[in-house]
């Protein structure tokens, strides 16, 4: 077995195409993805195989064809990941796919072990940010919810949410701030429970009421369940329960119901 | 009476010397323990005088990210068929399942009636815009072959999604479903085909019914 020599850095020229995707889109995306803005200066992890072999495929995924082996002792560059495949290029300039599965049996030049980051049930609970976009019935007609999300601590978030509200009669927005609670954060069904405020836009389309453009506060508490999938990804539903504060002399209450998924990174 | 006094001050003196036994090195005195012996001659033992180096791991630069631009043509039921383009951001959560936000504007073209009528128009504002969040899931990934020496990976996968469209000063709850067609010209650039059907309730001929329109488009993405 050939002695794993010292780390050897190279600069990539084509990160700076992603520094500047990633400037355009960490706009739109507030702080999505953290890591892709620091992609200005990057340099060339190296790993050494420690498997018997490690199995090159031509794609991203379980289906490509392995095309390429690197025997026990030799080194590969890790040039990207997507997904949890990474793209590697051997000594020889051979570039192929690899699954996280074989990377984690790579040692570094130093010969300790690998670590890849993997999301697990763990992140679930303690990650910070989290958004998602869920969909379903607001007092009878269609409701569409875009939200984001961060943790206080494992138990308490803040999130702030956006929606269109589509029915028959009158179209709107709405926004709020919810204060979200959840009681065991480290299960993977997890309850929550959430009490917010915000405000709603509603307009009653011309056709059928003659009315005026309302913007009136509300009220709501809810319950919910957070359902943790695979990697960053989660389930969640729940159940909001609204007070409209209008000018009238009634206020008016309104039942919600939603399912969606989220991510959390 | 002497040897009892003497029992009891030499049983006195072990209890405080074994108690105090745990802190003999404070004060030096049990160094009796000899060192271990040094059998090999002075040279032979190895003292790594290495000095570790601080590695900074270099951060793996993830390319879950597909954004890109696309342009078509969209079948507005009623109102024919007019060019449609658009903006969309994906993020592939495995190699299979991805989710995707698109956003797209279309022209309504004339009705029969407006046609025929001459001049007389249902609505003024003929832009359809809608946006849609949806899940896709790459069914059949693959690779396709160019000549002898060059292959391509591609994706065929289906989307569906929920979203809404503002037509004719309305805004209408939208469900979309397709299939598309993803071509990998490199790791990190791709040709997208993609074919939609965005379904909403209309009522701007009279009576409320659900309306089908298709639409045809072809983009290009960039993975970051």
């Amino acid at each position: 077995m050939s002695e794993p020599s010292t780390t050897i850095i190279l600069s990539t020229s084509r990160s700076n195409l992603s520094a500047w995707c990633a400037c355009l889109v960490a706009l739109t995306l507030l702080a999505f993805a953290p890591g892709h803005a620091e992609a200005a200066d990057k340099v060339l992890r190296k790993v050494a195989v420690a498997d018997p072999y490690l199995e090159m495929h031509t794609g991203p995924g379980r289906g490509y064809p392995i095309f390429n082996v690197v025997d026990r002792g030799d080194q590969v560059e890790i040039l990207m990941q997507r997904t949890n495949w990474y793209q590697v290029r051997t000594d020889r300039g051979i570039e192929g796919w690899v699954d996280q599965a074989q990377m984690e049996l790579t040692l570094n030049p130093d010969g300790s072990e690998v670590e890849f980051a993997r999301a697990t049930l763990e992140d679930f609970t303690n990650a910070k940010w989290e958004t998602g976009i869920l969909a379903g019935d607001f007092g009878g007609a269609n409701i569409v919810s875009l939200y984001g999300g961060y943790s206080l601590n494992p138990h308490v978030s803040i999130e702030v949410w956006g929606s269109q509200i589509l029915g028959n009669f009158s179209n709107g927005w709405m926004g709020s701030v919810n204060v979200v609670h959840e009681t065991w954060p480290e299960w993977r069904f997890s309850p929550f429970f959430t009490l917010g405020a915000g405000v709603i836009h509603t307009s009653p389309k011309s056709t059928i009421i003659q009315g005026e453009d309302r913007t009136d506060q509300v009220g709501h508490v809810g319950a919910g369940l957070r359902i943790y999938a695979s990697r960053r990804f989660l389930f969640r539903a729940e159940y909001k329960s609204y007070v409209v504060f209008t000018s009238r002399d009634e206020n008016e209450e309104v039942e919600e119901w939603k399912v969606g998924f989220a991510f959390f990174f | 009476m002497e040897s009892r006094f003497r029992v009891l001050f030499l049983i006195t003196c072990v209890i405080m010397l074994s108690g105090c036994a745990a802190t003999k090195n404070l004060f030096g005195i049990g160094d009796d323990e000899a060192p271990p012996p040094s059998s090999a001659p002075p040279g032979e033992v190895v003292d790594p005088q290495v000095e570790r180096r601080e590695i900074k791991e270099p951060a793996i630069d993830r390319e879950d990210f597909e954004i890109g631009v696309f342009a078509g043509i969209m079948n507005i039921e009623d109102f024919g068929s007019d060019a449609s383009y658009g903006v969309r951001i994906a993020y592939h959560v495995t190699e299979g399942f991805f989710v995707e936000a698109t956003a797209g504007q279309s022209e309504a073209s004339l009705t029969s009636f407006e046609v025929l009528s001459g001049g007389a128009l249902l609505f003024e504002d003929r832009t359809l815009t809608y946006y849609n969040l949806n899940l896709g899931y790459n069914v059949l990934p693959g690779e396709v072959f160019v000549g002898e020496g060059r292959a391509y990976n591609t994706h065929f996968y289906l989307i569906a999604g929920l979203g809404s469209t503002n037509f004719a000063d309305d805004d209408r709850f939208t469900v979309n479903f397709g299939a598309g067609f993803r071509f990998l010209l490199t790791d990190s650039v791709a040709i997208r085909l993609d074919f939609r059907d965005h379904l909403f309730d209309s009522d701007i001929l009279g009576r409320e019914k659900t309306t089908h329109n298709l639409e045809g488009t072809i983009g290009v993405t960039m993975f970051f």
